[in-house]
């Protein structure tokens, strides 16, 4: 078990994680934006900025056998299931060193030894893989979860309803969480869905809902575990809704013109980041001068993660042809 | 030898894997309690369990996604389509998923997974229940894909491509399940990637594949009875990977080629064997290089127009002889 299925937000060591993985991925995500606008690297390019507290959660709820798939916007998922900095940068970059191995991509980042099935290019369909990785822990009867991140966006594609279906019917433990940041792209998800609450869909699949606080980490850790300990004991699908919020475009290029700049003020001032310190001050976990430092230190091990991705080699040309098939 | 239907042949195929190997198993729309829409799957059900032969509702791109998702979590799934028709429901999930999944992942994620069920037209069953997918499929890179025409290939090739570890497309037909044909006794398999000279010849190489190979025999026999032209029939069997050695080693025997497929004729699989076929044994040609496909139309129901549409033995005895220049 680990250390933190049983911490509490009372937990001076265990809260003060939570902040630095969430401030891992903001500075993670700004340095990202910061190399591509300066054309580092090229192609599509999604950021996490704002979102950060959903997957610092539900990453405190995991364990490493349990497997995680997502969208193409999951440089931090990838990070929070533990592939390092510098590969995320190396797949960015692509590089032979990349994640996986400078053929995928932002959108694409992949660990076998991380459990981490990928972030996925097509919207939704990453939900019947999903679906079928939670077949397979049944099949094999294991204690496992598998954690499927998908976008508002995802939530009018046809397949995933699919899988839904298929995941409740043949109970199969997996957790669909809906990122919603209310922009599937530059679309207000309310302008293009029937329903107000995505969560209403759910009984339609006999599948058991929450929604989630997702700009607050503690209240996601703190929701989401009972749901993944019911997931894990009693082998069923669940779906949860995390509310959130991203600060920037759909993708680096995008200005983000489509909403008010009163709207995104508001996120502002729920920041997941700004929350968090505030609780950690409150409880006298943190004084003014360590975030400072935390904030140094690992902005220090980003910039450091970058410089090596950036000075490691590119893939062998050679290196084309392979992996089009296995032995 | 025995002698086996094509339905029974795939049947112990599936069985024989699932009794090596517990991480294998099938699923789609009616392979269980119905025993398979064309009955290949009778019986699995009783002898595998619920767990491994699996009812699926009616959601292709759903099950076709679950089965990679399973893939990548280590089993090896059988996903029947109940025809390949239904399989372009799932063509994201195919050509998307399942063939760049590897690719994309530096080749940490292989996808051990057969996609398997009847493709082309069968018998007057309108334009959306006849379609052929091989050009539509041996485009993308990462799929393999395999085309039988006996019994016995069907086993040998079922029992490889459920052993590879790569996903492969299995194309059978819906006329060809109650086919009878010699099976070897006991466990035997056929790799994936080599041809079958279904009838020696020297005058002409005439390459085929899938159901329309016993066509292509039938035109080949007439044409030894009633022209004297002696035709080697080549089976692919595999389209991906493909055996091209044993193609061009054919060509500079008998110098002419005709290729019959059930494709459309634009930019088929034909296409792509005579381009080679061009490039590799351009000095061994004596004659243009003949393609007999079916028509640039979507099949239609009535049985003449259907006729029509489809490739005939007269069009193949025409095409050899117009390469004999006869």
């Amino acid at each position: 078990m680990l250390r933190s299925l049983c911490a509490t937000s009372s937990d001076k060591e265990f809260t003060i994680d939570l902040y630095q993985k969430m401030l891992r991925y903001r500075l993670f995500e700004e340095r990202v934006n910061l190399a591509y606008t300066k054309q580092k690297f090229s192609g599509f390019c999604h950021l996490h900025i704002g979102q950060e507290a959903v997957c610092a959660g539900i990453g405190a709820c995991l364990t490493k056998d349990d497997y995680v798939i997502a969208s193409y916007r999951s440089h931090t998922q990838a990070l929070n299931k533990g592939i390092s900095p510098e590969q995320v940068f190396a797949e960015l970059f692509g590089k032979a060193s990349g994640c996986s191995a400078g053929k995928g991509g932002s959108m694409h980042m992949f660990s076998r030894e991380h459990r981490f099935m990928g972030g996925h290019g097509i919207v939704g369909s990453q939900v019947p893989i999903a679906t079928g990785i939670a077949f397979a822990i049944r099949y094999r009867q294991e204690k496992l979860v598998a954690i499927c991140y998908l976008g508002d966006g995802a939530m009018n594609q046809g397949q995933i309803y699919e899988a839904f279906n298929m995941a409740s019917l043949w109970k199969l433990p997996v957790i669909f969480v809906i990122e919603n940041n209310q922009y599937g792209m530059g679309t207000d998800y309310h302008r293009v869905t029937s329903v107000s609450e995505f969560t209403s869909r759910a009984p339609g699949f006999n599948l058991p809902w929450r929604v989630i606080d997702g700009m607050n980490v503690l209240t996601v850790y703190q929701e989401f575990l009972p749901i993944i300990t019911e997931v894990r004991a009693k082998m069923l699908p669940y779906l949860v809704e995390m509310k959130t919020y991203r600060y920037l475009g759909h993708s680096v290029s995008d200005p983000a013109t489509y909403r008010s700049k009163e709207e995104l003020s508001h996120y502002r001032q729920n920041d997941p980041l700004s929350q968090m310190a505030d609780y950690l001050k409150g409880k006298g976990f943190a004084r003014e001068d360590e975030f400072e430092q935390w904030d140094n230190d690992i902005r220090a091990e980003i910039n450091a993660a970058e410089v090596r991705a950036e000075a490691a080699a590119a893939p062998d040309e050679a290196s084309v042809d392979e992996h089009v098939f296995v032995d | 030898m025995s002698i086996k239907t094509f339905r029974e042949a795939l049947n112990e195929a599936m069985a024989e894997e699932m009794a090596r190997d517990n991480s294998v198993f099938l699923m789609g729309e009616e392979v269980a309690q119905y025993d398979g829409a064309y009955k290949v799957s009778k019986g699995l059900l009783a002898k595998f369990g619920a767990e491994r032969v699996i009812d699926t509702p009616i959601s292709e791109a759903g099950f076709a996604g679950l089965g990679v998702g399973a893939a990548m979590a280590g089993l090896r799934p059988i996903i029947e389509m109940m025809t390949w028709n239904f399989a372009i429901q799932a063509f994201d999930q195919i050509i998307n998923h399942a063939a760049k999944m590897c690719y994309m992942s530096g080749g940490q994620f292989n996808i051990p997974l057969v996609f398997r069920g009847p493709n082309g037209a069968a018998h007057m069953l309108g334009a959306q229940h006849s379609q052929n997918l091989d050009p539509l499929l041996v485009n993308v890179p990462g799929l393999k894909i395999v085309s039988v025409s006996t019994p016995a290939d069907g086993k040998g090739l079922l029992k490889s491509a459920i052993r590879d570890n790569n996903p492969v497309i299995f194309f059978e037909s819906e006329m060809m399940y109650g086919m009878k044909g010699e099976v070897p006794d006991g466990e035997y398999l056929i790799p994936l990637g080599v041809a079958d000279i279904k009838r020696p010849g020297t005058e002409v190489t005439l390459l085929t594949w899938g159901k329309i190979t016993h066509l292509a025999l039938r035109a080949a026999n007439q044409l030894a009875n009633d022209e004297n032209i002696d035709v080697e029939v080549i089976d692919l069997r595999s389209l991906v990977p493909l055996d091209e050695a044993l193609i061009y080693a054919s060509v500079r025997k008998t110098h002419r080629v005709v290729i019959v497929e059930e494709n459309w004729p634009y930019a088929s699989v034909g296409s792509h064997l005579a381009e080679r076929i061009q490039w590799h044994c351009f000095d061994d040609l004596d004659a243009p290089i003949a393609k007999i496909s079916q028509r640039a139309v979507p099949i239609p129901y009535a049985d003449n127009l259907e006729h029509a549409a489809l490739p005939q033995v007269e069009q193949v005895i025409a095409a050899v002889k117009a390469v004999c220049y006869r």
